[in-house]
């Protein structure tokens, strides 16, 4: 019974949620079964590659989701978010750094190639223990979780708000991505973290362990969806709103706005650094790119066009606008049009559908509301007709 | 005047914006269960004054206490709200994508922190006393409906019933009969003096109809410090709160 209600409330009792894990689950069984069961060639294949790119984007559709939490819910637009996923992906890529051992260009038995070559002698304190997968989880989870922490509670406690606190975040990322660019930095310089071999004792090439992943990305979503609900349907999540719609009131009302901001950043960071650590091992790399402050900002186009504030629109968003970038750039046709493009999308969504992608299911359902409504409007009034005549 | 046995006090307050004495040497003496009414010219100083009770704005000088002990200018408005202190703003501020009985239930006294509020379950009699509440303002007909299509009368009716159900023991209330029609205000004048039987309510308002409804005693503020203070009929038979406010 009470897990009924719990079920009833954190999926049933919303269309867009419903629908949205129920896809999530379609791909996340059908995907990997066409990828492994169905021979090379038949159309119903589904080719490595495929495999990759779809995971990749469940990835940002996690990272779109974390972002909704925080903008969408609270009104704290983070320009920073794609710090916290590039830190997790750092994690799970020092793990993988560690897995490689001796097989490395150099063939040293612990330290990884790039610090062989920039002649050091022994690894750095913060390798320690990246080498144990569980650890190196935790801190895919506790890098983002803390940083983000320190930082909230930081800005939120001088109730440092609005654009300024976007400002902030892209210079945080910024910031970050100038480290991360240095040798001595100890994570690559340049060239970031890349070559992996395996995972778990698992060979990354194999088609089995990318499926593996793969479920994983798709689990992932939907467990961290399931928590973003959970969340937004409790009292708590009132309060964020309340935060976004009202902050001074919040405070009168005695609720410390700022524990709740912190809460909810550091929850937001932390979902973001699964993102990214899911996100590695499917491409293969993780360099200080991924700190571009532009990265962050293309989170929040997916979730501003996919429907802010809704959670499925983030997931909407991430995919609906990747797979058309991909589309459109992919094809020689295209490439030259993508940034049109999507300044279309641009202009156009917010015309026509002001809540976002999501929005086009909700018009359709009111148009056919008003259809049938004025279909039963000129029965009766037709049946009145037929009466006096 | 001391402190002794008052639920607000404030003394030798002053509060300057930009070299503007917004707040000037005021000093106000409420007494537990009083209902007080505010009034004067517009920039006075009345909703600053307010400001100031409830952490919003720091005075540059004086003594603001509740209850006699608790400094109110060394807390904050969050520190404020669940010492006891409500208040309802000018602007009527609701929240406005949640619905009328959601900012009830926010508003609903109880705990405030972020583990209380994620895994909150709301009791059989907490509900009942929000649904209460909405009987007490009158929306009953809007109970499920969003805060942002309710009428500038309801909003006001819904920020009073939100400061009711937080039941703190002093209401700050300003102007709360602003935008509503005479019956409107006649309603508002009577449910607040049935809330001053088990609290201390200050309330500021322009209407001079309100005002005598509320039949209580009067503080005239002007330029910031106590002009005249006493029933309705002292003060509005005094040359100085004529000429500055009533005569006009
Ligand atoms: N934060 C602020 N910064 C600068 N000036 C301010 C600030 N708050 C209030 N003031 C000024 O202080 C004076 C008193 O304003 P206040 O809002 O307290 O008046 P009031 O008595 O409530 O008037 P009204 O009846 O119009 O609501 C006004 O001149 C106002 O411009
Ligand atoms: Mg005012």
């Amino acid at each position: 019974m009470l897990k009924d209600s719990l079920l009833q409330r954190l999926v049933l009792s919303d269309q867009g949620s419903k629908f949205t894990i129920a896809a999530l689950i379609v791909i996340g069984v059908i995907v990997p079964f066409l990828n492994l069961a169905m021979p090379e060639g038949s159309f119903l294949h589904v080719s490595d590659y495929s495999v990759a790119l779809i995971g990749k984007y469940l990835c940002f559709a996690l990272l779109a989701l974390a972002l909704d939490l925080v903008w969408g819910y609270c009104g704290i637009l983070s320009l920073g978010h794609g710090a916290f996923f590039a830190l997790g992906g750092y994690a799970m890529g020092m793990y993988l750094m560690r897995q490689i051992g001796d097989r490395g260009v150099y063939g040293h038995p612990e330290l990884p190639d790039f610090m062989v070559f920039l002649n050091w002698d022994a690894l750095p304190w913060y390798w320690y223990g990246f080498d144990n997968f569980f650890f190196a989880m935790l801190m895919v989870m506790f890098v983002p979780g803390l940083l983000a922490f320190i930082f909230g509670w930081l800005a939120f406690r001088s109730r440092v708000t609005g654009v300024y606190f976007s400002i902030i975040t892209q210079a945080l990322t910024a910031a970050l991505s100038l480290a991360f660019f240095l040798n001595d930095f100890g994570f690559g310089g340049n060239n970031g973290l890349t070559d992996f071999k395996d995972i778990l004792g698992a060979s990354l090439q194999s088609n089995g362990t990318r499926a593996v992943i793969f479920i994983c990305s798709v689990i992932a979503l939907i467990g961290s969806y399931i928590l973003c609900r959970y969340i937004v349907t409790s009292k708590l999540g009132r309060v964020l709103i309340s935060v976004r719609d009202a902050e001074s009131r919040t405070r009168f009302i005695g609720y410390r706005v700022e524990h709740y901001k912190v809460f909810v950043f550091t929850i937001s960071a932390v979902l973001a650094g699964i993102a990214g650590a899911l996100y590695v091992p499917q491409v293969g790399i993780i360099n200080p790119g991924e700190f571009s402050p532009l990265n962050s900002i293309e989170v929040v186009i997916w979730v501003a066009l996919g429907g802010r504030g809704t959670l499925y629109g983030a997931v909407v968003g991430a995919l609906v606008v990747n797979f058309a970038k991909t589309y459109f750039t992919g094809s020689k046709l295209f490439v030259e049009y993508w940034l049109f493009l999507l300044g279309a999308m641009f202009i156009l969504i917010p015309i026509f559908l002001p809540k976002g992608m999501v929005d086009i299911v909700d018009q359709w359902k009111k148009k056919h509301a008003q259809s049938k409504a004025t279909e039963v409007n000129s029965k009766i009034s037709g049946d009145a007709q037929e009466h006096t005549s | 005047m001391s402190a002794e046995g008052s639920i607000l006090y404030l003394s030798g307050v002053t509060k300057t914006f930009d070299g503007f004495k917004a707040i000037n040497n005021l000093s106000l003496y409420i007494e537990p269960g009083e209902l007080r009414a505010i009034i004067g010219p517009n920039g006075a100083g009345k909703s600053t004054m307010m400001d100031i009770i409830t952490g919003k704005t720091r005075p540059d000088e004086g003594d603001v206490l509740f209850k006699n002990s608790i400094d109110l200018t060394k807390h904050d408005e969050a520190d404020i709200a669940n010492i006891g202190i409500g208040r309802k703003f000018q602007k009527p501020t609701v929240i406005e994508s949640l619905s009328v009985w959601e900012n009830l239930e926010l508003a609903l006294a109880g705990k405030r922190s972020v583990l209380d509020t994620l895994f909150y379950k709301l009791s059989k009699s907490q509900a009942d006393r929000v649904d209460e509440v909405i009987d007490l303002i009158g929306l009953q007909q809007r109970r499920n409906e969003t805060a942002k299509n309710l009428s500038h009368g309801q909003k006001q009716w819904l920020e009073i019933g939100m400061l009711i159900i937080q039941d703190p023991e002093l209401l700050l209330v300003d102007e709360p009969a602003a935008g509503m029609t005479d019956f409107e205000t006649m309603q508002t004048a009577k449910l607040l003096k049935n809330i001053s039987e088990d609290h201390s309510v200050v309330v500021v308002e322009h209407d001079m109809d309100f005002v005598k409804a509320l039949d209580t005693r009067v503080t005239v503020l002007h330029e910031g410090s106590v002009l005249a203070e006493g029933s309705l009929e002292t003060v509005s038979n005094d040359e100085r709160v004529i000429e500055v406010y009533l005569g006009r």
